[in-house]
């Protein structure tokens, strides 16, 4: 048992995991900080395989090969736009497995407990050291492991249901069943009378019917939250499969796992606040779904949308002097990004100033219009973010609006009804002209008519945004 | 409504306040028309062309102002025809309330209403009455072609066979009216055009002339026009000295000066200082249009042409209006009908003097036995200010201080109530926890609180890819399958092992996406 040295490579792994995630500060930094990630999991996998796991280390080393290979697999496959959905089914997998080791962690407390002292002795490590617990201390292990378990639960069952979401499995409007948030606090209440239960007996059946409790809040939460505040949920999840890691950690009494799973919790924690804040909303509403805020009369919208086409873009954009682009999930969904680069090449080689603006919640997923521009080769110094460019609309020939809705929607300034009232919005509105690009004269994911659309110089360019990309193009010279 | 217009009596002005065209649209609102006879002779409108237009043409001016309700002219009334004026008539005409105050007075005294062209408020609606700009307009393309007739080359640059020509440099000082139309009249004669404005605000409309904006080096910030009507007004001394240093650099360079600087009710400013015309080269030309109020150059003479020493000539005609007579009669007279329609709202030739009328009241500065200047402010902002920036309020250094220390202290106050409470909250649980639970906790407290530290300085392009990274990195949870699944029960081997498989996906799929990502942020 080299347990000095197991620590030891768990404290340099810990340190490699920090470093990992400060170095995402910026572009360049972070791509070295990928390895120290990489670096920091080969070596605490490789000290447990050696240390504490050697029991089984061939059947250990094939799986992780096996699933490895799926990990490649989906890594390289991946199409950009489909991040959000990759993200989110992979912290189901991260909450399944902290269920998994939960409930081993359950059975190898009631085996030792069954042992006497003396047979105990040729154990494995994590029972030698239960082994050696106090009673006071197989209880509070046993809150833990509880508690790893429920939020285990919580995330598997949302997040499989934020990626149905997302892929377009699930009707991504929000719905609830009959009830709605009653049925979730009554199975919170269940969980909490089964934790009780649990702690008194440790028997096996509180600990599953709790299990299926925290299961359908996963379900039932996530169902209630619309497609738009995706970003909030997916970053919530990625806090909750961190939470699940360090609440595992203290029962296993592995300093690593309490770390890392410190790390991520923290790290999900300050997306979703940043995410909330951008939508101005708070993080309770968001979480429990639908759009709260006043109830008033929304200000009507006068005027009427007009159209243009690709002839009357191509002419304005040749005038332009300056441009911003502010693209939103629609481009994401017409896989225009390689599209919207090109136009941008073209618009730049002639020397206009072709900037973005990215809202800090467009798309589904923290950051997602910006890994979508970056894989279309579109330079990120002129990818600005809402606060760097927000002032420089009104000095702006042309505004395109790309597939993006709410985060462009004078409303959420005008009108104190609206239910994105207060919300930070680009305020293309300013620029000179403005076109959108839209599929058609709906009003999109949240159901908020946008008066932008209707003012005097916004043109409507109707039509899946990639086929009127493409018809723009040839038209730029 | 019989409406009049008499010979002008001002010595050299052949402008006339009614033409045979603007008659007959005074007619279509229901007045009859007067007119002296002779009155449009100067300006190329004989008595027959009045008469054809259906005007009636009176034998002499007494006979007119005893007939006509309203007396229509150009030129404030000679102290005759003030006489002349009676109780219940209405009198149309420039009129300065400031030079001509007694007069004013006087008309007051009398019951005359007297409706001062120069009064029109320069607001949208009344542009079509304003009589000013039309007039200025006119002066402005009249100064430069009385410039062109005393300058001695082509406006415009030239090769020819017998030689090079080059182009005539005009520097246009002021770009009001006026001066917009002499800088479009000196450009589409193909001269190179500066302008110079005290309103920066101007520099679009000079540009958009084709002229070239005379830019000072001056940081203090620029009065702007739309707070006074439009019209400029006193500069600072510093401002004036940047100004007069620039005019200096470029003296020697132009051909031709017209200065069209004219400050509403005061002197004009004095902005061509005679060293400046030493400096220039002999046979250029200044044209002063501000010669009737002192004029932009101490050196012009009101109405005369003079030749310096060095052989610049500096032109003071006031009369440039009148020079252009039909063109200036034609303006005009279009000016008082539009004045008039608005004055016979029912066009029935009943005039109805509406004071509460932002146009007709501002222009009026007599009416019923009563001095009505200055008016009261238009109702309507003369041009649309430009919405007040919220200017960051200058701080002084001592406040930037206090705020600093206050900042300072909230922020202290926040970390240590926050550290105050998780101690408690530490030391709560420290005393029911048994001390191995306690060395996990710290642990777990120090790591959110690096997490925390950390992650807010995660570049916000950069948060899918840190979602990524976390989902692998979150995957350390195999270790808790690892370390079981060498264990005796086998359905924990099972669990165990669909664990470490599960995440062994996470783990790659995690890593291999988030290279993949970063490695598509370029930089151009």
């Amino acid at each position: 048992m080299e347990f000095g040295f197991t620590t030891a490579a768990y404290v340099v792994a810990a340190i490699l995991f920090i470093l990992s995630l400060g170095g995402l500060s910026g572009q360049e930094s972070a791509k070295r900080a990928v390895w120290y990630g990489i670096v920091g999991m080969a070596l605490a996998v490789a000290a447990t395989l050696i240390g504490p796991g050697s029991g089984f280390w061939l059947l250990s080393i094939l799986l992780i090969a096996g699933g490895g290979a799926i990990g490649y697999q989906l890594a390289t496959k991946v199409q950009m736009t489909q991040m959000p959905e990759l993200v989110a089914a992979m912290h189901s997998l991260v909450g399944l497995a902290a269920v998994f080791v939960g409930f081993i962690a359950h059975f190898e407390v009631n085996r030792v407990m069954g042992l006497s002292g003396d047979e105990a002795k040729d154990l494995g490590t994590f029972a030698a050291l239960l082994a050696k617990k106090s009673t006071v201390e197989i209880n509070i292990l046993r809150v833990e492991l509880y508690l790893g378990i429920f939020i285990g639960a919580i995330t598997f069952t949302g997040s499989v249901i934020a990626y149905g979401k997302l892929a377009g499995k699930v009707d991504s409007a929000a719905t609830k069943l009959p009830g709605g948030h009653m049925l979730n606090i009554a199975a919170a209440a269940l969980s909490v009378i089964c934790l009780v239960w649990y702690f008194n007996t440790g028997g096996f059946f509180p600990l599953f019917l709790m299990t299926l409790a925290a299961l359908f809040i996963g379900y039932h939460l996530i169902m209630g939250i619309g497609g738009a505040d995706m970003p909030v949920v997916v970053s919530m999840l990625n806090s909750y499969s961190g939470w699940a890691a360090a609440a595992i950690g203290f029962s296993l009494g592995n300093d690593l796992l309490i770390v890392v799973g410190a790390l991520v919790g923290s790290s999900g924690a300050i997306l979703s606040y940043i995410m909330c804040k951008a939508m101005n909303r708070s993080f309770v509403s968001v979480i429990l779904g639908g759009f709260g805020g006043p109830a008033g009369e929304q200000m009507a919208v006068e005027g009427e949308q007009i159209a243009i086409d690709a002839d009357g873009v191509a002419t304005a954009l040749n005038e332009a002097d300056s441009v911003i682009i502010i693209p939103g999930y629609g481009m994401a969904v017409a896989q225009a990004q390689q599209n919207v680069a090109e136009l941008v090449r073209k618009l730049r080689a002639k020397g206009k100033n072709v900037r973005f603006a990215i809202h800090p919640v467009a798309g589904r997923l923290p950051g997602h219009m910006n890994v979508l521009l970056a894989e279309a080769k579109v330079p990120y110094d002129i990818v600005m973010e809402m606060d760097e460019i927000n002032e420089d609309f009104p000095d702006t020939d042309v505004a395109i609006v790309i597939g993006s809705n709410d985060i462009v929607n004078p409303a959420a300034q005008d009108d104190p009804n609206s239910p994105i009232a207060g919300m930070p919005v680009l305020e293309c509105w300013k620029a000179k002209q403005v076109f959108v690009s839209k599929r058609g004269q709906g009003t999109g994911y949240s159901g908020i008519e946008n008066p932008l659309f209707f003012k005097e110089n916004t043109r409507m360019f109707y039509g899946d945004a990639k086929a009127s990309l493409d018809s723009l193009l040839p038209k730029i010279d | 409504m019989k409406i009049g217009t008499p010979k002008e009596t001002f010595e050299g002005e052949a402008r006339v306040a009614m033409t045979p065209a603007s008659a007959k649209d005074l007619q279509k609102l229901g007045h009859d028309c007067l007119i002296e006879t002779g009155a449009g002779a100067l300006a190329g409108f004989s008595d027959a062309d009045y008469k054809d237009a259906g005007v009636k043409v009176v034998k002499t001016a007494t006979a007119l102002f005893k007939e006509a309700d309203t007396i229509a002219k150009v030129r404030a009334p000679s102290d005759a025809e003030m006489k002349k004026l009676r109780a219940d008539q209405t009198l149309i005409s420039f009129f300065s309330p400031v030079a001509d105050e007694a007069k004013m007075k006087a008309a007051a005294k009398k019951g005359t209403t007297v409706i001062a062209m120069e009064m029109i408020p320069r607001i949208s609606r009344a542009q079509k009455m304003d009589a000013l700009s039309s007039m200025a307009n006119i002066a402005g393309y009249r100064a430069v072609i009385e410039a062109g007739n005393n300058f001695g080359r082509f406006f415009t640059g030239q090769i020819t066979a017998a030689g090079k020509v080059p182009p005539a440099k005009v520097l246009v000082v002021g770009a009001g009216v006026a001066g917009l139309a002499a800088i479009g009249t000196s450009t589409s004669l193909g001269a190179i055009t500066l302008a110079f404005d005290v309103r920066p605000e101007v520099a679009e409309q000079v540009e958009s002339m084709g002229a070239e904006f005379v830019y000072l080096d001056f940081e203090e910030e620029q009065q702007d026009g739309a707070a006074t009507g439009g019209y400029a007004s006193v500069s600072s001394p510093e401002f004036r000295e940047a100004q007069l240093a620039k005019f200096r650099e470029l003296a020697p360079e132009v051909d031709i000066v017209i200065t069209t600087a004219l400050i509403p009710n005061r002197e004009a400013p004095e902005l061509w200082t005679e060293d400046m015309v030493k400096a220039m080269k002999p046979g250029s030309v200044i044209v002063d249009l501000a010669a009737e109020k002192g004029g932009n150059c101490k050196l012009t003479v009101a109405d005369e042409k003079i030749v310096t020493d060095n052989g610049v000539t500096i032109i003071g005609y006031t009369d440039f209006p009148s020079r252009m007579a039909t063109q200036a009669s034609t303006l005009y007279a279009t000016n008082i009908r539009h004045l008039m329609t608005d004055l016979t709202p029912e066009k029935d030739g009943v005039v109805v003097h509406d004071m509460e009328d932002d146009v007709i009241r501002g222009a009026t500065i007599a009416h019923a036995k009563a001095v009505t200047f200055p008016p009261p402010p238009p109702k309507v902002a003369a041009i649309a200010a430009a919405p007040k920036k919220e200017a960051p309020k200058e701080l002084t250094p001592e406040e930037i201080r206090a705020k600093e220390v206050a900042d300072f202290k909230a922020q202290t106050k926040n970390q240590v109530t926050l550290l105050a409470v998780g101690a408690a909250l530490l030391l709560a649980v420290g005393l029911v926890a048994p001390a191995s639970f306690m060395q996990h906790f710290i642990v777990f407290v120090l790591a959110v609180f690096v997490g925390f530290q950390v992650i807010w300085g995660v570049a916000h392009s950069l948060h899918t890819p840190l979602m990524a990274v976390t989902n692998a990195i979150s995957s350390i949870i195999i270790l808790g399958a690892l370390t079981q699944i060498g264990s005796g029960s086998a359905l924990v081997v099972i669990l165990a092992a669909l664990a470490v498989f599960m995440t062994g996906i996470n783990i790659f799929g995690g890593f291999l996406v988030t290279r993949r990502m970063l490695a598509m942020f370029q930089k151009s």
